[in-house]
């Protein structure tokens, strides 16, 4: 099938007679090389299906005599990991919520599992590096203004519980009423609370407007976001007198709250997240920097 | 009578149309149920005018009106093409270029199939269908079979891919890669490839020639290989034969399993075999040698078509894939390795004793770095398909440099280097407008791919290792978005590398144009003449 390469002198291939629209074909053997590797990857293939499961039968496939399962590899690799992590697991468990981080391994490891299960599930709405969306409603949780706290036990609540969801009956909740969509405030009164919230947030406002909006403030908003724009949070009411915005502190952002309201909903991880995981993701944010 | 046939078949197909789209159940049906009504008038008008007409006997004369045809519209295609894949390149890179008014028609996900499908089937489907005309009547010295049944072919091609992209654009698709046109799409394509198996087979069959030229082996394969493939993986049931929606056959691993068989044997049948039908007939005749050796192009011809059906499982390592099928789709691809490149070596051995022209002819030039493209990439796909490679390669750029430097090198430029052979001749122009443009397109899409394909290298293995990369505590470092975050300088490279390759696309519409437009008119033959 294969001759050893002519050398040039030599060198004298015929062509095959063939010959169409000019085109002809000369007789050359095929390249030693390309024979001989290709020989060999058949045999290399023949021995991998040998080792490794490999031809269909009748009810099942030859099982190969390496016995290699790329299902059992993966279950192996999870084991082992969770076997190596086992017992520090259930030291975070047991560990009171605010001395996590004076055990350094505790500490090491928990930044290190809450880093893994916040880039895998919170990432998608607080960023990758949790400063959240301004003026989309995902909060920043690297500063220090906390919506419902920022102690590790109301970031450790927050995450298992979530907020406002409907799937878990201790979710955190409060809601804003619709001013404008409810018709509590007309248009014109709205326009004067938020010259008022502009005022106490420190921003460019109307003087006049404001003392109106003053008093509408201290009888709709005041309850839940204090006289002085402070916020609480046992509802969740944000500061008004920062330059924090959660859904946009601009005018237009401002009397779009008031009139329509907001309604962030964060799910209740405790379905998904284990124990150590919820612990781990909340010492996680709650070391980036703002935790109480 | 002939013709009254067609013009009774022809205004049915249009009032059948015009009902379907009074129906319609989704806005991308009733669209192509107009298109098809449209269309089907404007043939009927045509079978109308020209009814009666005296038909010249070109019994004597190769049928060459229907390849100028399929030239303009691969060069058309081919731009059309690169600038859908310069606009996802750029809309990866800035994701602001998905605008919002924009939504839901020429956002990345409605785009991305119109891309690949434009590349694929309207350039390299009419390469192909073009070529393969050209080829079976010269190495058969026989007119095309079938009467005007090559007409046929080419504007049913034309239909196949106008239903299609509109589809996407408007939201239909079979969610199937590189088979997402729906069930009424399929079945049109499937009557105009039976129609071109039996133009083929039937020049074939009349041809004057004692032996049938191995680039008609390539062909033949495709064409065959192709129908069975469609065909299997298609078979869906349309939820209302007035909407565009369908239900598979088949579920789960098996339906995946069945879509990477059609989908690798896309790549092997469609973008391999045919096109090495094609370097089979145009290195030689380009290069005016004999082709190196005709023992290698059987045995390398009847080891790829074996071996190539078996390799789709690779698609699917470490899925819900059984551990046997994912060994054998990766054993016979890397046994595919030598078979594949047989072709490759017949393709530059042919120019053994020719390598002078490299220097003068650009033409050439663009088919040994086309043939070269061809070499790398099946080294590289058997390798990718290893599973241990391929755990790092799957899912990353990796397969995106892979795909392009096949698409781009070797489907691409031997398109080119085809095209820029053809149009002279078809139009019997005096030699191409200008070799200095010709020079211009070959670096700038070599550039151009290099670019490309280094660019999805790198930033391919990059995504791997960051994907895979965990910690002391086995826990994974990276998030999702800092992979996306990390790639955005390498998809600016690439973008820059498919624009200088789009651009090298346009110098040859322009050159092509100027060609048939400005060069002096040769006397040439086409009439059938068997050689001797």
């Amino acid at each position: 099938m294969c001759a050893k390469p002519l050398k040039k002198e030599e060198r004298q291939v015929k062509t095959t007679g063939h010959v169409w629209d000019g085109i002809e074909e000369y007789d050359n053997p095929m390249p030693r090389w390309w024979v001989w590797v290709f020989y060999a990857t058949i045999v290399w293939g023949i021995g991998y299906t040998i080792a490794y499961p490999a031809w269909p039968l009748i009810t099942q496939a030859t099982p190969g005599l390496l016995g290699a399962s790329t299902r059992a590899d993966v279950a192996a690799d999870i084991a082992a990991v969770d076997a190596a992590n086992s017992a520090i697991k259930e030291r975070l468990i047991a560990a009171d919520l605010n001395g996590i981080g004076a055990d350094p391994e505790l500490a090491a490891f928990a930044e290190r599992a809450g880093a893994a299960v916040f880039r895998t599930n919170c990432s998608t709405c607080h960023g990758s590096g949790a400063a959240g969306f301004e003026g989309k409603g995902y909060p920043n949780l690297l500063d220090d203004d906390w919506l419902w706290g920022g102690t590790m036990e109301d970031i450790h609540l927050t995450v298992a519980h979530g907020i406002r969801n409907t799937t878990d009956p201790d979710a955190r909740y409060s809601q804003m009423p619709a001013y404008g969509v409810d018709g509590i405030l007309d248009e014109t009164q709205i326009a004067q609370v938020t010259e008022h919230v502009l005022a106490i947030s420190g921003q460019d406002h109307d003087a006049a407007a404001a003392a109106a909006g003053a008093t509408l403030y201290a009888e709709n908003c005041a309850a839940c976001h204090m006289e002085d724009g402070s916020g609480d949070r046992t509802q969740g009411a944000p500061k008004l007198n920062d330059a924090i915005w959660l859904y946009g502190g601009s005018r237009e952002a401002i009397i779009e709250t008031v009139t329509q309201s907001r309604f962030g909903v964060m799910p209740g991880w405790n379905e998904r997240l284990s124990e150590d995981e919820i612990r781990a993701v909340a010492f996680y944010v709650h070391s980036r920097g703002g935790g109480e | 009578m002939w013709d009254y046939l067609k013009l009774a078949g022809l205004g049915l197909v249009a009032v059948c149309a015009a009902i379907a789209a009074n129906y319609a159940r989704d806005l991308a049906y009733q669209v192509n149920a107009l298109t098809v009504m449209l269309a089907a008038g404007i043939a009927f008008l045509w079978v109308l005018r020209t009814a009666g007409d005296p038909r010249p006997n070109l019994r004597h004369e190769y049928f060459d009106s229907v390849i100028r045809y399929g030239a303009i519209a691969t060069a058309f295609w081919g731009a059309v093409g690169f600038l859908v894949g310069v606009v996802i390149a750029l809309q990866l890179a800035f994701p602001q270029l998905n605008f919002e008014w924009a939504q839901g028609y020429l956002n990345f996900g409605r785009l991305r199939p119109l891309h690949t499908s434009a590349v694929i089937f309207a350039f390299g489907g009419n390469a192909l269908i073009m070529s393969s005309f050209y080829i079976v009547q010269r190495t058969s010295a026989a007119r095309l079979f079938g009467g005007s049944l090559g007409w046929f072919v080419f504007w049913g091609w034309q239909l196949v891919i106008v239903l299609a992209a509109t589809g996407y654009v408007l939201g239909a698709t079979q969610g199937k890669e590189y088979a997402e046109p729906v069930w009424y799409v399929d079945i049109l394509l499937t009557a105009v490839w039976v129609a071109f198996l039996i133009a083929f087979m039937g020049t074939l069959m009349r041809r004057k020639e004692p032996h049938i030229y191995v680039a008609n082996w390539f062909l033949l394969s495709m064409i065959l290989t192709v129908a069975m493939l469609h065909i299997v993986n298609n078979a869906a049931i349309p939820v209302s034969i007035f909407g565009s929606a369908q239900v598979q056959l088949y579920a789960g691993v098996q339906d995946a399993m069945v879509q990477w068989w059609y989908g690798h044997n896309a790549v092997g049948f469609f973008l391999t075999a045919g096109f090495l039908g094609m370097m089979y007939y145009f290195v030689p005749k380009q290069a005016e040698r004999p082709v190196y050796s005709y023992k290698l192009s059987i045995i390398h011809f009847w080891a790829l078509i074996f071996l190539y059906i078996w390799a789709g499982p690779h698609h699917l390592h470490y899925t819900a894939l059984p551990d046997w099928a994912s060994t054998l789709g990766m054993v016979f691809s890397v046994i595919l390795w030598m078979p594949s490149w047989g072709g490759m070596i017949n393709g530059l051995m042919t120019l053994s004793g020719a390598w002078d022209k490299l220097r003068t002819d650009p033409i050439i030039r663009m088919m040994v770095v086309s043939i070269g493209f061809y070499g790398m990439s099946t080294f590289e796909g058997p390798m990718m398909s290893i599973r241990a490679v391929n755990s790092l390669s799957h899912y990353t750029d990796w397969t995106i440099g892979h795909v392009h430097s096949g698409a781009l090198g070797w489907n691409g430029m031997i398109t080119f280097g085809v095209l820029y052979y053809l149009v002279p001749r078809l139009w019997n122009r005096e030699g191409l407008y200008s070799l200095k443009l010709v020079s211009w397109h070959f670096w700038l899409a070599t550039i151009g791919i290099v670019l490309y394909a280094s660019s999805m290298w790198v930033t391919g293995i990059m995504e791997g290792l960051m994907w895979r990369e965990v910690d002391a505590n086995g826990f994974l470092v990276n998030a999702f978005a800092d992979t996306v975050a990390a790639k955005f300088p390498m998809y600016v490279v690439r973008a820059l590398g498919g624009l200088m390759f789009l651009v090298g696309a346009l110098i040859m519409c322009w050159n092509l144009w100027m060609t048939v437009r400005a060069q002096p008119a040769r006397v040439t033959q086409n009439a059938v003449v068997p050689a001797e």
